[in-house]
């Protein structure tokens, strides 16, 4: 059974906002299956006494004091901006879409 | 749709609330949460970014100790426990308000989770759980452009600015809070009220619910009495806590007319409106965005040390509701009277006036009174009416020293707000200090007293209540700034009376 299918393919690039073709779509399900098959090897490897893990270096804990740093200009930051107006990026209308938090 | 409304007490008599409420608040660090740009309000657009901020390749960004800490703080006021290992993670979701394209969160691994909040709603103590306590980061601002209106539904374009993209953000979200009945939106009110003096006491953020430093969603359902929970709306946008209580009654009065006319409600979003008090719908949680969490790469897992905790946990201010019923013991105030003084946010600054020697009761006047008033008509909060407690209690001074009658007190108060000075250097500037000659005085009695002649004499045959006019007459010469009483005993005298 393949890893994953072509709807979810589909509903990935949706979300993406990716203009994938039908070939294209099972040209991606194909390849993303093969790597997600791969990679599921890692599993059947590993021993139950293996706890699962999402950090290949075993650190906790790295903060920082809070103290201010310099921040760029705001040439700098919108030099690498599309387009910009009022010292602000300027960017299409997106509607009906969430806000975060 | 002009459908007319339910009244509100037949609603609760047929159908149960079912309230949630998910804050959130803007910490008070100097720096943002994964680097050291500054988080001060108000800067010039995107001149508090960095390339951490921006999420540009090669940048990594590092958690702002304060911020855990302040975060821990809170979830212990809460009585929350506290993880011993915890995560961020990635939200992701295709909006231009992070530069990122996602925004770093915690998702089944919270910081601080299962507390309760209590909160007095008319005398009684309601127990609020609380879920979770997280930390995230704001999202930059949005500025909608073009078309003709100006508003989203119109523009064409987005301005943006991420100064705020990146200030450590707290979520606290409370478990469903059911049986509060009628009382529902008065609890959410109560609710958001105790959490922000609670965060205000911990001095971990400003809690400004009006510059958007403490934010609120609020859920609502209704089922019938004895019924399983009916669907939730979200309402956002509810930024006083005026509108946390009016927006939980008029979601409850649509959904109360929806659902008695046989129809369904949809899970969705609605946003609140300040000026109509009501919730228009927004996007449908049908179609919500699938926002793909794992955990962030690019910051290594938390593991908060009991120890540390422990002392987080020992150096907690005394809480707000505790406090309270002390100072109301110290100041021997009713309930009442003490629920004014919250209600005006005065609770502060009214000890504080205390410590610099005034009486609680002085204190409370000018508080509650001029500066209310003040605050009130001018749309601040009374914090930054512009008289500290300082000043208010050298000002109660001057009034007891018998230096200031009650009118020139306000008068001098004025100057003060004004920032003309201190209350001493308005006085002598403005040389508002009550006449204490009593040469001047005395002039300005018999002054009073020959051009009443017929009032004289009715006070000479014993009609002292008459001398009223006298001590007008006189305090209108020396320009109000004559101690009344002394003048009518002047009168008294004089007319030998």
């Amino acid at each position: 059974m393949a890893a994953i299918s072509r709807e979810e393919v589909a509903h990935l690039a949706r979300l993406s906002r990716l203009a994938v073709t039908e070939e294209e779509l099972d040209t991606f399900a194909g390849q993303l299956d093969v790597i997600l098959q791969s990679v599921a090897q890692v599993g059947e490897v590993a021993a139950a006494d293996i706890p699962p893990t999402s950090h290949s270096v075993p650190l906790t804990n790295v903060l920082r004091e809070d103290v201010v740093t310099p921040s760029l200009t705001p040439q700098e930051v919108l030099s690498g901006a599309p387009d910009a107006e009022e010292q602000r990026f300027r960017v299409p209308r997106i509607l009906d879409e969430d806000v975060a938090s | 749709m002009t459908t007319t409304l339910p009244a509100y007490d037949e609603v609760v008599a047929r159908w149960e609330p079912v309230i949630g409420l998910e804050t959130h608040v803007e910490l008070g660090t100097n720096t943002k949460m994964w680097c050291g740009c500054p988080t001060d309000f108000g800067g010039e657009p995107n001149t508090r970014v960095c390339p951490v901020c921006l999420g540009l390749p090669g940048s990594l960004p590092v958690a702002n100790k304060a911020a855990i800490e302040a975060t821990i703080r809170i979830g212990l006021a809460l009585n929350c426990s506290i993880a011993e290992w915890c995560r961020f993670a990635r939200k992701n979701y295709f909006y231009p308000d992070m530069p990122k394209n996602f925004q770093i969160s915690q998702y089944d691994e919270p910081l601080c989770f299962d507390g309760y909040l209590d909160v007095e709603v008319n005398g009684e103590l309601v127990r609020i759980g609380i879920e979770r306590v997280h930390l995230e980061e704001d999202t930059g601002k949005t500025l909608h452009v073009g078309g003709a209106t100006g508003r989203i539904h119109g523009a064409t374009e987005s301005l943006v600015d991420y100064n705020r993209a990146g200030i450590p953000l707290v979520e606290i979200v409370t478990k469903p809070i059911p049986g509060t009945g009628a009382l529902a939106p008065e609890v959410a009110r109560a609710y958001v009220a105790e959490l922000r003096d609670v965060i205000r006491s911990l001095g971990v953020s400003d809690v400004r619910m009006e510059e958007g430093s403490l934010r609120c969603d609020v859920n609502t359902s209704l089922n019938r009495p004895g019924e399983e929970w009916g669907t939730r709306t979200e309402t956002k946008n509810v930024n006083s806590l005026r509108s946390v209580e009016r927006a939980v009654r008029s979601e409850m009065l649509r959904q109360a007319s929806v659902l008695d006319a046989g129809g369904r409600i949809t899970q969705e979003t609605r946003h609140f409106h300040e000026d109509t008090g009501d919730t228009t719908p927004g996007r449908s949680k049908e179609t919500a965005t699938d926002y793909r969490y794992f955990p962030e790469p690019d910051l290594v897992p938390l593991a908060p040390d009991t120890a540390w905790v422990a002392e987080l946990k020992a150096a907690l201010p005394e809480l707000p509701r505790l406090r309270r019923k002390r100072i109301q013991q110290d100041w021997g105030l009713s309930d009442l009277d003490m629920q004014s003084v919250v209600n005006a946010g005065a609770v502060e600054l009214i000890e504080a006036t205390v410590a610099a020697g005034a009486t609680p009761a002085a204190a409370r006047k000018w508080w509650l009174g001029e500066l209310s008033r003040r605050a009130n008509e001018t749309g601040v909060e009374l914090a930054d009416v512009g008289a500290t407690p300082a000043q208010v209690a050298e000002l109660q001074g001057l009034v007891d020293a018998g230096k200031l009658n009650d009118k020139l007190a306000r008068t001098v108060l004025e100057g003060v707000v004004a920032g003309e000075g201190s209350p001493t250097e308005i006085m002598t500037n403005r040389n508002l200090e009550v006449v204490s000659d009593t040469g001047a005085l005395t002039a300005a009695v018999d002054e009073a007293i020959a051009a009443n002649p017929d009032v004289a004499d009715k006070v000479r045959s014993g009609k002292v209540a008459a001398a009223g006019a006298l001590v007008g007459a006189v305090m209108k010469t020396t320009r109000g700034q004559a101690d009344a009483k002394t003048v009518r005993e002047l009168i008294l005298e004089r007319l030998g009376a």
